[in-house]
């Protein structure tokens, strides 16, 4: 494979699949954190 | 008699002789000063620098046998870095030093830490149109990564001759990066945008949801980059020992003793790889400038990321917050604070710069868990 094919590859694949990942990640967690949202702490009776 | 003596006394003076042949090994210990010039005086990443110039003093001792097949760093880099285990133990420990929280409160931040690894990919072009082999482009494009670990994985895996270059640069620039940033931050970003006050995060992240994160990110970057799985497996195992909080003998002799001697055992192995014969070539000084080049790039696509949040969010995104998206934690985002502070007193930028920089964390470690297995879908690697 020549030098020119490669680096796009990798431009491409790599950082598209680093964002896609990300995104996706981002999605995830914010979806994760409504599920599980932080309860407020209990007050002592 | 007067022979043996004199056969005596020249075999304690046969390391000048040497010395005077080959003067660049005068050279590596004059770099090996200097690097611990750098971690004792300047306090440069000093846990790091201090172990790595002590190593290339040893390896650059004229008949020095640390590095032959019974020498003990030898001993430690075939168990430790010819393996990958010294990075991977490194990692626990750092999964286990991290709070994830900042970016979990605000999770479009993980766009910031994607954008912050951009210059991985554009140094490694860079590399290539300089004449480099494809797997040492990918080599000197992972210091953009702007993480130790991760870039000793990937050079010792796939251009162990670059190790101590690629292992310098990455320390050495990581350590840069209060002096590096803030000129590209001014560059890009008008005064408005600096001044920008956004507002705190207010939102508190849940036990439950800090303990899924570790095994959701596991599983869904394993599952799309398996060849990554040891990098990102390790950090994870880390950070949820540390949020689980039920392991917390685990937890600290990962973040304390395992990091601790693990360091002390990389950094000199990685110091013993600066022979001078290896390392004074116009290639180590190429590979310093696309380092230094590559950890520009992330700064300036971070801010250019940053930018775009701020049209997408009506104005409401600093800029400066998406120079945190690299994985110098937190060291990044206390440059941001320091930065967007000279420009407005109000401005509080910390805990977002937090978030973007945690991001970076995991970024860096996800571009090169998505690297790696895009060269094993070429057939490039294995």
């Amino acid at each position: 494979m020549d030098n020119f094919t490669f680096g796009i590859t990798m431009l491409v694949c790599g950082m598209g699949g680093t964002i896609l990942i990300l995104w996706i990640m981002s999605l995830v967690m914010g979806f994760l954190g409504k599920l599980f949202p932080e309860k407020p702490a209990k007050k002592e009776a | 008699m007067a022979d043996a003596i004199i056969n005596g006394l020249g075999g304690l003076t046969v390391g000048f002789q040497m010395l005077a042949v080959d003067w660049r090994n005068t050279v590596m210990l004059l770099v090996g000063f200097v690097l611990l010039y750098l971690g004792i005086k300047k306090d440069c990443e000093p846990l790091l620098l201090v172990p790595i110039g002590f190593g290339c003093i040893l390896a650059n001792i004229p008949l020095s046998d640390v590095m032959s097949q019974e020498g003990f760093i030898r001993a430690l880099y075939d168990a430790g870095i010819a393996t990958e285990l010294f990075p991977l133990l490194i990692f626990v420990g750092i999964g286990a030093m991290t709070d994830f929280g900042p970016v979990l409160a605000q999770p479009s931040t993980f766009l910031l830490g994607a954008a912050g690894q951009f210059g991985i990919f554009l140094t490694l072009l860079l590399a290539l149109a300089l004449g480099f082999p494809q797997l040492d482009a990918v080599a000197i494009g992972i210091i953009g990564a702007c993480d130790g670990p991760t870039a000793i994985y990937v050079t010792s895996k796939y251009a162990p001759h670059l190790l101590g270059a690629v292992s310098v640069a990455a320390y050495s620039y990581m350590s840069l990066v209060p002096i590096l940033q803030p000129p590209i931050m001014r560059l890009l970003t008008t005064k408005v945008e600096r001044e920008t006050a956004m507002k705190p995060v207010a939102k508190p992240v849940s036990k439950t949801t800090k303990m899924l994160f570790p095994l959701v990110i596991t599983i869904l970057g394993g599952v799309i980059a398996p060849k990554g799985l040891p990098l990102l497996g390790t950090i994870m195992l880390g950070n949820l020992m540390r949020e689980s909080g039920v392991v917390s003998r685990l937890t600290k002799a990962s973040e304390n003793e395992i990091a601790n001697v693990v360091t002390l055992f990389l950094g000199l192995c990685i110091g013993a790889t600066m022979v001078g014969s290896a390392f004074i070539k116009t290639q180590t000084l190429i590979i310093l400038a696309l380092g230094l080049v590559a950890i520009c790039l992330d700064t300036v696509c971070g801010v250019l990321m940053g930018k775009v949040m701020r049209v997408m969010t009506g104005g409401k995104v600093n800029p400066l917050i998406g120079a945190a998206g690299i994985s110098a934690f937190p060291m990044a985002a206390r440059v941001v604070q320091r930065e967007g502070a000279k420009w407005n007193k109000k401005s509080y930028l910390l805990m977002h710069a937090m978030g973007a920089n945690a991001g970076g964390q995991v970024g860096s470690v996800i571009a090169a868990a998505v690297m790696l297995s895009v060269l094993a879908g070429m057939g490039i690697i294995r």
